[in-house]
């Protein structure tokens, strides 16, 4: 087994539909895997290429290409390497295979998901219990379609006498006078 | 806000499952009734306002400022003032910055235990307009619609020294009297319930936590 990533990469390549394959970093490379190879692939670099951490788990929303993107960051605890997985899944049909059974804290992350964005894990513990939000009545509120300003209007109430001031002109007028005389 | 009549009868409980109702009391509280003779009445002011116990209860970001005051280089015990860590032995609140709903369920059970008279400061601008989270789908704006706030301590975070001036002014404020939020909660009690109903949407506690 070898403990560089790229020897990784092209190791797994004969199995894998591997794209879009990026070296952010020294320690951090970004990849790409279609949906359905996805869990099996995570599998495969905790059991067979020692990347036994999930450092964190979440989700880009792309609402302009009609997609989420998924990213299991994955670290090596002996290489110090990690390996960011990212998946796409349709923004509509937002199911995705759990990982729960590779990682138990996985099904936390799920549950945040599946609240704030509304992805759907089949399978993964205590997904539909409450996480931060009770009683939510509305549209998932991390999609980018959810209206949050008006929201907040219409549930609390802004307090009136509230202004907003532009920091660098704020700055320039109570701050420093002197060299406004100068402009 | 509408000042009702305490012949309104017992709470009505709802969002308790009839089993559930049993064991709450449906009782309403009763406001505090100063002492007759106004000397008397003054005093117990004054001890209050030398032996306050606050409740050791983070709830936003704020919190953080909380801790440096019970250190040596500020040390608010010079002033009476000390944390405990339970509802029941507290009287004075402080609201840590910024309340979600779901923090916002707690405050209002943690609030309704503590003993009266009993006040609330709430430290930050979040409490007072939702500060830099005005525009969030979590942050209560108005603090002051769903818990009486006896004192806005306001600032982005304030620091330890004007926290101990808050104290100062808190203490100011009770031994003249004006520190009344906990009667006003229960005078507007229903006004108060409705208005915390109106957010947290699944209400399933007691109306009014003894």
């Amino acid at each position: 087994m070898s403990n560089d990533p790229k020897s990784i990469i092209e190791e797994l390549s004969d199995h894998y539909q591997i794209s879009e394959i990026k070296e952010q970093k020294a320690d951090l490379l970004l990849l790409k895997i279609p949906k359905e190879d996805a869990v099996q692939f995570i599998r495969e670099l905790r059991d067979g290429q020692n990347y036994t951490h999930l450092a964190f788990m979440t989700v880009i929303d792309y609402i302009e290409s009609g997609i989420f993107t998924l990213t299991y960051m994955l670290h090596n605890y002996a290489a110090h390497h990690n390996i960011a997985v990212h998946v796409d899944i349709d923004r509509e049909q937002t199911e995705m295979e759990s990982i729960h059974e590779l990682w138990v804290h996985a099904a936390t992350y799920q549950r945040e998901l599946r609240e704030m964005y509304g992805i759907r894990f089949p399978g993964s513990p205590r997904l539909d219990d409450d996480f931060c939000l009770e009683g939510w009545d509305e549209i998932p509120p991390m999609r980018r379609e959810f209206d949050t300003v008006s929201y907040s209007r219409e549930r609390f109430f802004d307090r009136e006498g509230r202004i907003t001031t532009d920091p660098r002109e704020h700055m320039k007028q109570i701050m420093y006078p002197i060299h406004t005389d100068n402009d | 806000m509408t000042t009702k009549d305490q012949s309104l009868g017992p709470l009505a409980n709802d969002g308790l499952s009839p089993e559930e109702r049993d064991l709450f009391s449906d009782a309403r509280p009763v406001p505090y009734q100063p002492y007759p003779i106004e000397v008397v009445e003054k005093f117990v002011n004054w001890v209050r306002a030398n032996s306050l116990f606050m409740l050791a209860f983070g709830t936003g970001c704020g919190a953080v400022e909380l801790n440096p005051l019970m250190t040596a280089r500020y040390d608010a015990y010079r002033f009476g003032f000390q944390p405990r860590p339970t509802p029941r032995q507290a009287s004075v609140f402080m609201i840590g910055g910024y309340a979600s709903v779901k923090t916002l369920k707690r405050i209002i059970r943690s609030y309704e235990q503590m003993q009266g008279p009993k006040f609330v400061v709430a430290l930050g601008i979040c409490p007072v307009n939702g500060g830099m989270y005005w525009d969030s789908y979590n942050t209560v704006n108005q603090f002051d619609l769903y818990i009486p706030v006896d004192l806005y301590i306001t600032g982005c975070m304030p620091r330890p020294e004007v926290l101990l001036a808050g104290v100062l002014e808190l203490k100011k404020k009770i031994k003249e009297g004006r520190a009344d939020g906990h009667n006003r909660y229960i005078e507007n009690l229903d006004w108060y319930k409705a208005n915390q109903k109106r957010i947290i949407k699944n209400w399933d506690m007691p109306d009014y936590s003894w």
